[in-house]
């Protein structure tokens, strides 16, 4: 009678949530890889008509052979790098600019923090203009604009290059998340005490060597944070991509496009086989990170 | 702990006060740093909002403006025909949007409450690891569960559209409102719980009648999150909704790229329509919106 005291209401609370996720996260995972290993391409396959024959790890093969999904996997490593450089950059450097109190700081902070508001779709739509190819006479957006203000040359195809089309569509990403890592280094920089900078000074340090030697190792937690998280988004990449190229685009797909694009022809095993690949490439970067902060906290 | 952000209330951040650093320079002296502040500010200013001149410009141009010559000018005639023809068009989906996101956040925010309680404040062998275990949850790229996931809404014989929207929100959007809630109990003084229980009161009366009456800032900062991300979400929405049945943003999609002739003014008025709500909370609750990103970020 006293364990169940003890143990029903906590457990009542909880069971709910432990048996959803543990369904619809680690079950679904575990069904996904299931899939992800049999010859499941087509239709009545998926609809579970036709019968599936289990193939091992003949589609991861297959895929990482085909010169269409590399091509994915060199996109999405090109669209992380920019984006992270990118959010990481600016966002740090508008964080150092108003970390000190100045006029009007709290109005450039909300509007650099605004896009953060709004869906991917939303501003795919205006960055579908902005990032228009069209060149010259029929020019719309930047390049247009590079034609108004004497910067022809600056005029490129956008995401209509092969190679680098996919970090134009980093770009907007980049529009939409520096703000965010912004927040983050602000909340990092007023955790640093005052008094660690005082003493910096008094002992005579330049103030090079204070961000060197005090201020950068203050905010290493919160830049790992952000690289996780934005690093993390970045990997997901789908909903620009829908919005400003077409799913079917050659030049900016990426592993989530695919995933989609396989689905939408039912051809599952693929699909999920895509899936499970992403979630190879980021537990490898989350798992560490959980570990790691779990540990710091165990050790608190 | 992973940053030094305290999570979820930091209106500190949020009001951009830092917490006890008076003028250490004296305001109006001139300086070159200074100076190169506020030129990134203002430039950076411009950046930003270039993407809001072109969405609130074009969405107000009739079709006389739409050369390409005119790309950048403002409307020789303003109208509100985009307008409404955008909200003709998308109207429905907008209503659908708030019937989902609605319920949505109301269930996730109760459910992660109960589970940051019980893991906050019930310790057992292993809590930590089962919150890490939710945790996980929140990092995993969906598209590694999305075939499974779609195939047991089937077999469950969860209508397409809203009703499936609902259910996989609330169920993926338990781990992050699990974390800003058990963060936010964490901060709670045990006093105040014990005293419940000293009082005689088990953990269902406790909760219900302590700790949810003090749990009102969470739920405002998770419901804004979870408002937010359901509303924004367009991954989900494209794999378990059509346009007929769908939120705003697959709605928006289709219209942005359906047609065969693009009408840029009808479908950025679309953008500015479909993102009003998320942009009105932003701007209404901006403080606790940013704690929700806040404390988004910081694990454990």
């Amino acid at each position: 009678m006293k364990t169940v005291k003890r143990w029903g209401p906590p457990l009542l609370l909880l069971t709910p949530s432990l048996i959803l996720i543990a369904v619809f996260v680690y079950g679904l995972i575990a069904v996904n890889f299931q899939t992800s290993f049999t010859d499941s391409h087509t239709a009545p396959q998926a609809t579970g008509v036709m019968p599936t024959v289990f193939v091992g790890l003949e589609n991861y093969a297959a895929l990482l052979g085909s010169e269409a999904f590399q091509h994915s996997l060199k996109n999405l490593l090109l669209y992380t790098a920019v984006f992270l450089v990118g959010t990481m950059v600016i966002g740090f450097v508008w964080a150092w600019v108003l970390e000190r109190p100045a006029k009007g700081e709290g109005f450039f902070r909300s509007v650099f923090l605004f896009p953060m508001a709004v869906s991917f779709i939303a501003s795919g739509v205006v960055w579908r203009w902005l990032l228009n190819s069209n060149e010259g006479e029929s020019a719309l957006g930047l390049n247009r604009l590079f034609q108004i203000v004497g910067l022809d040359f600056l005029q490129n195809p956008w995401w209509n290059n092969v190679t680098w089309g996919i970090a134009a569509i980093a770009i907007p990403a980049i529009w939409q998340l520096s703000g965010y890592v912004m927040a983050l280094f602000l909340a990092g920089f007023r955790g640093i005490p005052d008094e660690l900078r005082e003493a910096g000074r008094i002992d005579g340090a330049s103030e090079w060597q204070l961000y060197r030697h005090v201020i950068f190792p203050q905010l290493s937690p919160v830049a790992l944070s952000a690289l996780i998280i934005i690093g993390h988004m970045s990997l997901k990449a789908f909903d620009l991509i829908m919005s400003i190229s077409k799913p079917a685009n050659y030049q900016t797909k990426v592993p989530a496009v695919d995933m989609y694009v396989f689905k939408s022809s039912f051809d599952y095993a693929n699909s999920a086989a895509v899936g499970a690949i992403l979630l190879i490439i980021v537990a490898l970067l989350i798992i560490p990170y959980l570990v790691y902060t779990s540990r710091k906290e165990g050790g608190r | 702990m992973t940053t030094a952000v305290p999570a979820p209330a930091p209106v500190d951040v949020a009001a951009g006060r830092p917490v006890s650093a008076p003028e250490r320079r004296p305001a109006s002296r001139f300086s070159v740093g200074r100076t190169l502040k506020y030129a990134i500010l203002l430039v950076s200013l411009v950046l930003v909002l270039i993407p809001v001149y072109v969405l609130i410009v074009t969405s107000f141009k009739g079709p006389g403006d739409a050369t390409p010559a005119r790309a950048w000018a403002l409307p020789q005639l303003w109208t509100m025909d985009n307008w409404t023809a955008a909200w003709e068009t998308l109207s429905p989906s907008l209503f659908r949007s708030v019937q989902m996101v609605v319920p949505a956040s109301i269930i996730s925010a109760f459910l992660g409450s109960m589970n940051g309680f019980v893991l906050s404040r019930w310790s057992f062998r292993g809590a930590n690891i089962v919150f890490t275990l939710i945790l996980f949850g929140m990092f995993i790229p969906y598209q590694a569960v999305m075939i499974p996931l779609l195939q047991l809404m089937l077999g469950l014989d969860v209508p397409s559209g809203i009703p499936s929207l609902i259910l996989v929100h609330v169920i993926y959007g338990i781990p992050i409102t699990t974390l800003i809630f058990r963060n936010y109990y964490e901060s709670v003084p045990k006093e105040l719980i014990e005293a419940a229980r000293v009082d005689g009161a088990g953990m269902l009366r406790t909760y219900v009648s302590v700790v949810l009456p003090i749990s009102i800032p969470s739920f405002v900062v998770v419901l804004i999150w979870q408002f937010t991300s359901a509303w924004n979400d367009f991954l989900f929405a494209v794999f378990f909704s059509s346009s007929q049945n769908g939120p705003v943003t697959l709605a928006l999609n289709n219209l942005a790229n359906g047609a065969l002739l693009q009408n840029y003014g009808v479908s950025m008025s679309g953008a500015l329509l479909a993102s009003l709500p998320t942009l009105l909370v932003y701007i209404v609750l901006g403080k606790y919106f940013i704690g929700g990103l806040m404390s988004g970020s910081v694990k454990g």
